[in-house]
């Protein structure tokens, strides 16, 4: 019914590789369902996961009250054997999802970054270990917005 | 016009640390002008550190990171002399590597 199909299919699947070869075609996509989920369980979800367990061996480092909700600095820890990666979430951010680290292997399950924070609110660092999800929270208390300026 | 990165890389034993800096506005896509308009949304999406052919990090980042990121992340296999390369690329296709020797 469409012969042209077929051959557009072959051509554009070669043009593509070729693409791919030449390092044209980023082979990393951005993962836009996870970082536009509004909830955790959709930035679970986004990420490949069903649900997570709260775990102790999580551990995040950060201010209880943070002045400025624009530049608030944490530090995550897996002590989780096989982490995978690590993802930062804030419960009350427009988009809760702020940033996903993936730990190869020879690289410490420790990271160090700052966010913005809209309000007061919970903090998860969800970790990814062994192809399960693992879960900490932490309330940051903002005495100033994340929003403006 | 993007600006550089400031790295530092140091290694202590079987572990290098890497702190990185870097200069971008970060925009959430979600503030307004003084006149009422969006400030359209530009931020880092994509960020991978590699030393020699192996990737030592990857991360995909949403607005909510601050701006002028700050990472700190730390790895092992590392020597003093390397060199550890970062490449970050914004939500318009605009992308800037750049390195520091180890010490």
């Amino acid at each position: 019914m469409y012969p042209g199909r077929r051959k557009f299919v072959k051509q554009t699947g070669g043009l593509i590789g070729l693409l791919l070869a030449a390092g044209f075609v980023r082979t990393e996509e951005w993962n836009r369902i996870a970082f536009e989920g509004k909830q955790l369980d959709d930035v679970i979800r986004g990420l490949g996961g069903n649900g997570a367990q709260e775990s102790a061996e999580v551990v995040i480092l950060a201010p209880e009250i943070a002045e400025n909700g624009a530049v608030v600095p944490m530090q995550i820890i897996s002590k989780l054997n096989k982490t995978e990666s690590i993802a930062i979430v804030v419960e009350k951010n427009p988009n809760p999802l702020a940033a996903n680290f993936s730990i190869p292997d020879g690289t410490l399950p420790d990271i160090q970054t700052r966010v913005k924070m809209a309000q007061t609110c919970s903090v998860y660092a969800l970790v990814r270990a062994g192809g399960k999800f693992f879960y900490s929270a932490k309330e940051i208390k903002i005495t100033q917005g994340g929003c403006g300026g | 016009m993007t600006n550089p990165m400031k790295i530092r890389a140091k290694a202590d034993g079987a572990v290098v640390e890497v702190k990185v800096l870097m200069s971008h506005r970060m925009e959430t896509g979600l503030r307004k002008s003084d006149a009422g308009d969006v400030i359209p949304a530009h931020y880092i999406q994509l960020v991978t550190a590699t030393y020699g052919d192996r990737t030592v990090l990857s991360a995909q980042w949403g607005p909510a990171v601050s701006a002028n990121p700050f990472l700190d992340f730390k790895f092992k296999g590392g020597e003093k002399g390397g060199i550890i390369k970062v490449t970050w690329t914004d939500n318009h296709g605009e992308s800037r590597t750049d390195e520091a020797i180890i010490n």
